[in-house]
């Protein structure tokens, strides 16, 4: 007798996109996994950051720090994306600022003891969950900028055969030699410059010879968010990005293929 | 040249490691180039044949040395890359093994060239950058530092590369007072939009004092040096050495800032240029101060705390 396989279902970057995070946790439920995933960045760039902190408690959902997690848990000036640009950078810094501004202490004190990262042994595969990369936080690994020799080099410096990471903001897989396995889970806080409102999360599934990915796009009541962001006067520019699903901002970070196939 | 560049033998240099090698650059058109800038820190001209051009077969050869050590990503320099006959070719083949970014005055591209680029771009899952480098907004600013005419040049070059989308980062070293950033920017994306290049794309490096800059304006003062004092809690992977190494026809080297150093070159292997390296330069001083000048922007990340290893 084979064992059922195990399911995980796993997101990044909730950006204090409470609407999407509860109707990504509906998805979830419907479907049954064995375990929810967080791997990092509970707030920014969207309104009330509190409100995402009771969806994760009430699901049991298990959070990786994120480099935003680390900023605002202990109050450091900046959330430590590590954009380039002085105009990403500026607006990086309104988000960041509203961000920790309206976070409580008690949610900061949850964000400041959440680890660097989760590693699980799922049918003798060794799994590893982290923000960026295995070895940096802030560490933007994008599709089109690593090759897959390099991947599974951090594949191997990490002892890991999965690595789960999140960080850039849009979702990819890479199959890798010696059945190894990098998954970016994508995030759940903002679309992915591609002109469709949606956000997207994962599901991992180990048992057979694979490990399976799928994708899942979540619909949610962006309007109602972009609405709640400009009641709480946050630049019209992060309003359109929900309402429009092109990214406006930060987009120096993205290399050229990414790039490209947004609208600015 | 080698003069303008002391080494140090000091045991308090600090040493860097090469703690992690994510790139692999390659000096693939040596210090020849079509111009003579006078803040070029290779001091490259049409004559300059102190290095020379790379082969395909060589380039062919360490990208495929590269593999087992876990290279990320390729980036191409010179002098003037696209001067090297089998450019297009060497780019082709890097596209099979990973991002490729080629540095570019842009004043000598074809069609052809790019026709052909943007097709193997087009069936690569990576990747292809195109950085152009000119000195300011205008060709007053640009043209008394890169020669006359050079900037109306680099602009047909800029907008070539924009028909054929490659959405071409734009390069320009610091010179301006620093306080006229915002409006020195401002102007220059202007310009660049005006020209039709929609959403451009912009880098602005620090001005290096080295090779035909000294003569511009100063070299390094001796105070200017990396003592292991400063090296105390500073991120190092700010500095290219940290995670490159650089492929030139006389060997492998620690960066592609002081090849022309006495003591850069490391070894003939990729293995073997794994070895620490002494800051004693001036500027190693600039890295220090400046960080990561030379990598593009998708492959930064910040420092502050989330930025250590976990
Ligand atoms: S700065 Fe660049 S374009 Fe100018 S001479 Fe040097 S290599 Fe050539
Ligand atoms: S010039 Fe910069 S990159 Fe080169 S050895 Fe010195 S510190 Fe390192």
């Amino acid at each position: 007798m084979t064992a059922a396989p195990t399911r995980l279902a796993c997101f990044g970057g909730i950006y204090s996109n409470y609407l999407a995070l509860e109707a990504a946790l509906a998805d979830v439920r419907r479907r049954g996994v064995d375990a929810v995933y967080c791997l990092g960045d509970l707030g920014a760039f969207g309104p009330h950051p509190d409100r995402v902190f009771p969806l994760l408690a009430d699901h049991d959902v298990v959070c990786v720090q994120g480099n935003y997690d680390d900023s605002v848990g202990n109050e450091l000036d900046d959330c430590q994306c590590g954009y380039v640009d002085p105009q990403d950078n500026h607006f990086a810094q309104i988000s960041y600022d509203y961000t920790l501004a309206h976070t409580s202490a008690e949610h900061r004190a949850y964000l400041r003891q959440l680890p660097a990262e989760i590693r699980l042994e799922i049918d003798s595969r060794r799994v590893l969950l982290c923000h960026g990369s295995p070895r940096r936080t802030n560490e933007f690994v994008w599709e089109s900028t690593a090759s897959d020799h390099f991947l599974e080099r951090l594949c191997r410096e990490a002892d890991a055969d999965v690595v789960l990471a999140t960080h850039t903001g849009i979702k990819w897989q890479r199959q890798l030699a010696e059945g190894r396995q990098f998954v970016n889970v994508g995030v759940l806080g903002r679309p992915e410059n591609d002109g469709r409102r949606n956000v997207w999360y994962t599901l991992v599934e180990f048992g057979g010879d694979q490990v399976q990915v799928e994708f899942v796009p979540v619909e949610y009541d962006f309007a109602r968010l972009a609405r709640e962001m400009a009641d709480e006067g946050l630049p019209a520019e992060f309003q359109e990005t929900i309402r429009t699903g092109w990214w406006t901002t930060c987009l120096e970070i993205l290399p050229v293929k990414e790039r490209r196939r947004g609208a600015f | 040249m080698a003069a303008t560049l002391p080494v140090i033998d000091d045991p308090r240099v600090p040493q860097v490691e090469l703690a992690s090698f994510d790139q692999l650059w390659f000096q693939v058109a040596g210090t020849l180039c079509n111009l003579t800038c006078h803040h070029c820190f290779i001091s490259c001209s049409p004559k300059n044949d102190s290095f020379g051009f790379l082969s395909l077969d060589e380039v062919q050869q360490r990208l495929a040395e590269s593999v087992p050590l876990g290279v990320n990503e390729y980036y191409f320099t010179g002098g003037e890359p696209f001067l090297n006959p089998q450019m297009v070719e060497i780019l082709i083949a890097t596209l099979e093994y990973g991002p490729a970014t080629v540095l570019t005055n842009a004043t000598v591209l074809k069609d052809e060239w790019l026709q052909r680029l943007a097709d193997a771009d087009a069936a690569s899952r990576f990747s292809l950058e195109f950085r152009v480098s000119i000195d300011g907004f205008s060709p007053e600013t640009n043209d008394p530092i890169r020669g006359e005419g050079t900037f109306a040049r680099a602009l047909r070059g800029i907008v070539k590369l924009v028909e054929y989308d490659f959405l071409p980062i734009i390069t320009a070293a610091r010179s301006w007072p620093e306080a006229d950033e915002a409006r020195v920017v401002g102007e220059f994306t202007e310009m660049l939009r005006r020209e039709g290049y929609r959403r451009p794309r912009l880098k602005i490096l620090p001005m290096l004092h080295l090779g035909a800059e000294v003569e511009r304006t100063h070299g390094y003062r001796p105070s200017e040096r990396i003592t292991a004092e400063m090296m105390k809690g500073f991120d190092r992977s700010q500095l290219i050495c940290d995670h490159a190494r650089i492929v030139t026809d006389r060997g492998v080297c620690v960066c592609p800032i002081l090849i022309e150093a006495p003591d850069a070159v490391l070894g003939q292997s990729l293995a073997e240029a794994d070895r620490p390296f002494g800051l004693s330069h001036g500027a190693c001083y600039t890295c220090y101060q400046y960080g990561a000048i030379c990598s593009n922007p998708s492959a930064a990340s910040g420092g502050g705390h989330a930025a250590r290893p976990t």
